[in-house]
């Protein structure tokens, strides 16, 4: 029984763990999807592109810890806010099959880069001291990245929610996801608004990437191994929302590695089974707004 | 002698919002009926409960003697109702008579055949033809439809409705977006259709209404107002200050 | 208008359809060292042809189609492996595996749109690939699935070294399929799946059982990805899990595009420009040409949305034009 409940406490924090980090890269995919109806394949690439411009700065140039984090956040978000302006935007009104091929296109192009810069080996990580130990409380130990992971991820999506909910920025966001039509009428900009959510997204995809660099390893097939997962945690939890990708990060962050560890033979399983009973129930996900 | 096309009580509500609040309608066999109201009146609510994309929450709607109050799109399609949509919804990339010829399909059932060649079934390119021809469009029939006037387009949106050889055809707003112009060989095509189909028009363009309708409807707040010949409406005050007043003012 | 079809198209067989076949064996005669890969080639048009059934003519975006392939591919693996190495018993086996997979989820999904509709077809995709994965027993999970004997075709024709039989077996299989799926895309079915293609909510309208007619074609497109894959197993007398990947269906997506979705012979010339640039420059630069691929998916999306027969209709239609 106590063997039970340790396995039980340790699979609820690592499954926290994971959740958390699939949160902070896939809010960003929501937001775009929902805001501004496109469907971003290679929302994965930016999760990568995090990762690498972090471990890079750390190993190569012996950036500290936090100051390489800031650096993936930035570099991205600039990065992503270029390919907005130059490809994205001149397909948010194409068909679906379009916006498909092209984001499929863009993981292709990015994968080939990846290895070219990097070689097709995961990237190794080297945690600061600082981080490496165990942290006791509860009576138990707790590997202290995973601790640091979790806190940190969760002062994010408490600013993000902040945003959103308090800001002006944010009003006109939720605003554009409900009416877009109406947003423009009364004179949001929204190519502006839709650019500057486009970075943040993919800036927070690539925090998310480059803290999670330990759990989910940065290896060039990143974008395409680890995509049915985000967008799983999008379309379970529902698009344009918030607390509906939170809700579905956490569940399949922790089923999973339940899973993984009590039925390692049935691996995946349930999460895909899962997936596709959610989207039977609630085609527009668990918190997604109903079709009109 | 039953109607071609009955409602009665007909209520939808969402959640406190009512917007179809105990409708009795009929539409007699060949009428030429124009439904009219305000936007927000519940029109669009209406055709869509009539057609089956949106389900009533208590009431019946019956063609003929034949309650179809829980029958899908298509099942009523296959009991005589056609319509037209108020914005267009064509098949875009495909030649005119090709627009046509999927619903003379449908209606002849071949469109399930998978062996012989589609341009085998001589009739049903025929039968489209004709169709296009009367409607003045015959010149068009191989062009895609993407590629015409707007106008023309709209007539496209009546001849699929026709394919069918409906006993009753909803037409929603055929001259939205239509200039003024041009309206009246839209009004030529009305007048023209076959006079054993009952049509319900669904109209803001008076004029249209007053020239085509034999007797009008007008819906306010989900609630029919007022029923009559075109005449009593134009007299009735009530009707002005709601509707007709609204408009000139 | 591109497609081909509907109730005024001209049927007939035109002469120029006759080129790809005369190739097909001219290429058999005059380069035999390129045999093997003219096989592969011959398997993925036949895969191709099946997407192009579903996406160019019933509109259906799916993420997942290597699901079928990798079903039928599977099933002719491990009924040759435990029942029989007969193949064209195995061919049935694998395209009837595959067909029934389609009906079953077909019924499931197709009843979604869009986003949905996406997803479900990766995450069924996905667990094919971890059914394959963990049911190693049956498939040899990671290893894949090899070592069984594949018999001479009807007794007569044995799969020799340099894969002769193997490419003309392929070539006779397409056939059929090319003639299948040209009945089908000339039919009056194929016609209603162009419409529910361009306008679903009219074709609703017209009182079309549209999600009857997608199942239908859905079913008949997985089948046919099926007979694909059980080929696949059979001329290489392997299976492994890249079968059922993700990136399978992403390549199988780039092909169609690059040939010309919802014409036919895109599917024709999409897998064989593909194949061959890739046995040419992936085997040199391999990062290289799978940048390449990207970035002539992005200009395809952005500049060229006919593929290659796109192009070429597009040169014709310029030098006809030009007065002379």
């Amino acid at each position: 029984m106590q063997e039970f409940l340790a396995s039980l406490v340790s699979v609820a924090f690592h499954g926290l763990a994971y959740g958390m980090i699939l949160y902070v890269i896939s809010v960003g995919l929501s937001v775009t999807m929902g805001l501004m109806g496109f469907v971003n394949l290679a929302h994965g690439v930016f999760a990568m592109a995090g990762g690498y411009v972090m471990l890079s700065a750390m190993n190569s140039f012996g950036v500290p810890f936090p100051l390489a984090l800031a650096a993936a956040f930035i570099a991205v978000a600039l990065a992503s806010m270029v390919l907005e302006r130059l490809l994205y935007a001149r397909l948010y009104t194409a068909g679906e099959l379009e916006q498909v091929l092209f984001t499929i296109g863009l993981i292709f192009m990015s994968v080939a880069v990846a290895r070219l810069a990097y070689g097709p080996l995961p990237q190794p990580v080297h945690l600061p001291e600082y981080l490496k130990g165990q942290l006791h409380f509860l009576g138990r130990d707790f590997p202290a990245y995973r601790v640091f992971l979790i806190v940190f991820s969760v002062s994010i999506v408490g600013l993000l929610w902040f945003g959103v909910e308090r800001t002006r920025w944010g009003a006109m966001v939720r605003a554009a996801v409900d009416f877009r039509a109406m947003a423009q009428a009364v004179g949001i900009n929204t190519s502006r608004l839709f650019a500057l959510t486009f970075a943040l997204g993919s800036g927070l995809a690539a925090l998310g990437g480059a803290l999670g660099a330990d759990i989910i390893a940065i290896q060039p097939t990143y974008p395409f191994e680890h995509l049915v997962y985000f967008l799983i945690v999008v379309a379970v939890g529902g698009l344009g929302s918030l607390r509906g990708p939170f809700v579905a990060a956490l569940l399949i962050g922790v089923a999973d590695t339940a899973c993984k560890y009590w039925v390692p033979e049935f691996g995946a399983f349930f999460i895909f089974f899962a997936t596709i009973a959610v989207l039977l129930w609630r085609p527009e996900g668990l918190f997604g707004k109903e079709a009109a | 002698m039953s109607a071609a096309l009955e409602t009665r009580r007909l209520c939808k509500s969402f959640g406190a919002l009512t917007v179809a609040e105990q409708i009795d309608f009929r539409l007699e066999p060949g009428a030429r009926h124009a439904l009219i109201g305000p936007n927000g009146a519940g029109k669009t609510t209406f055709v869509n409960m009539l057609t089956g994309r949106l389900a009533p929450t208590s009431g019946q709607i019956l063609i003929g003697d034949e309650d179809i109050t829980t029958l899908g799109q298509v099942a009523r399609v296959k009991r005589g109702l056609g319509r037209t949509f108020q914005i267009n919804t064509l098949f875009r990339n495909v030649s005119v008579v090709d627009n046509v010829a999927f619903a003379v399909a449908e209606r002849e059932g071949v469109a399930w055949s998978m062996f012989r060649p589609a341009s085998a079934y001589r009739d049903v390119l025929e039968e489209s033809m004709a169709l296009l021809d009367t409607l003045g469009l015959a010149a068009d029939a191989r062009l895609a439809v993407a590629g015409l006037p707007y106008g023309k387009q709209r007539l496209v949106e009546i001849a699929i409705a026709l394919g069918l050889k409906p006993r009753v055809l909803l037409l929603d707003e055929p001259a939205a977006g239509v200039p003024t112009m041009e309206s009246h060989r839209i009004l030529e095509v009305l007048d023209a259709l076959p006079k054993d189909i009952a049509i319900l028009i669904i109209e803001h363009d008076m004029d249209l209404v007053f020239r085509f309708a034999q007797r009008i409807t007008v819906l306010t707040q989900g609630a029919v107002l007022f029923e009559g010949t075109p005449a009593e409406i134009a007299a009735d005050k009530h009707v002005r200050e709601v509707y007709l007043g609204e408009r000139h003012v | 208008m591109t497609h081909a079809g509907g109730y005024v198209a001209d049927s007939r067989i035109r002469a120029i359809e006759w080129l790809p076949w005369v190739l097909a064996v001219i290429c058999f005669f005059a380069a035999p060292t390129y045999v093997p890969l003219g096989s592969y080639v011959l398997t993925m048009i036949i895969f191709a042809l099946s997407l192009d059934l579903i996406l160019g003519y019933g509109g259906i975006i799916t993420l997942g189609h290597s699901a079928y392939f990798g079903a039928g591919a599977y099933a002719a693996g491990i009924f040759a492996a435990r029942v029989t190495g007969e193949p064209l018993l195995g061919l049935l086996v694998g395209t009837l595996a595959a067909g029934l997979l389609g009906l079953i989820t077909g019924l499931i999904i197709l009843r979604t749109r869009g986003l949905a509709l996406l997803m479900l077809t990766l995450a069924i995709t996905s667990l094919c690939l971890e059914v394959a994965n963990k049911a190693t027993d049956w498939t040899g999970g990671a290893d894949g699935l090899g070592g069984f004997k594949v018999q001479p075709i009807l007794g007569l024709f044995k799969f020799d070294f340099l894969g002769k039989t193997a490419y003309l077996y392929c070539l006779v299989v397409l056939f059929l399929c090319w003639w299948l799926v040209r009945r089908l895309v000339y039919s009056p079915f194929g016609a209603s799946l162009t419409g529910v293609r361009e306008n679903n909510v009219r074709m609703h309208a017209v009182g079309a059982p549209v999600y009857q007619r997608l199942v239908i074609s859905y079913t008949i497109s997985a089948a046919m990805a099926g007979l694909g894959g059980a080929l696949l197993t059979q001329t290489t007398q392997f299976v492994g899990l890249k079968v059922l990947g993700f990136e399978l269906s992403g390549e199988l997506m780039v092909m169609l595009i690059l040939g010309g979705v919802g014409r036919i012979y895109g599917a024709f010339v999409g897998p064989l420009a593909y194949l061959v640039a890739q046995d040419y420059l992936a085997k040199q630069f391999p990062e290289y040409w799978y940048f390449g691929i990207g970035a002539m998916l992005v200009l395809v999306v952005m500049f060229a949305r006919g593929g290659i027969l796109g192009i070429i209709d597009a040169l014709i239609a310029r030098v006809r034009s030009r007065p002379s």
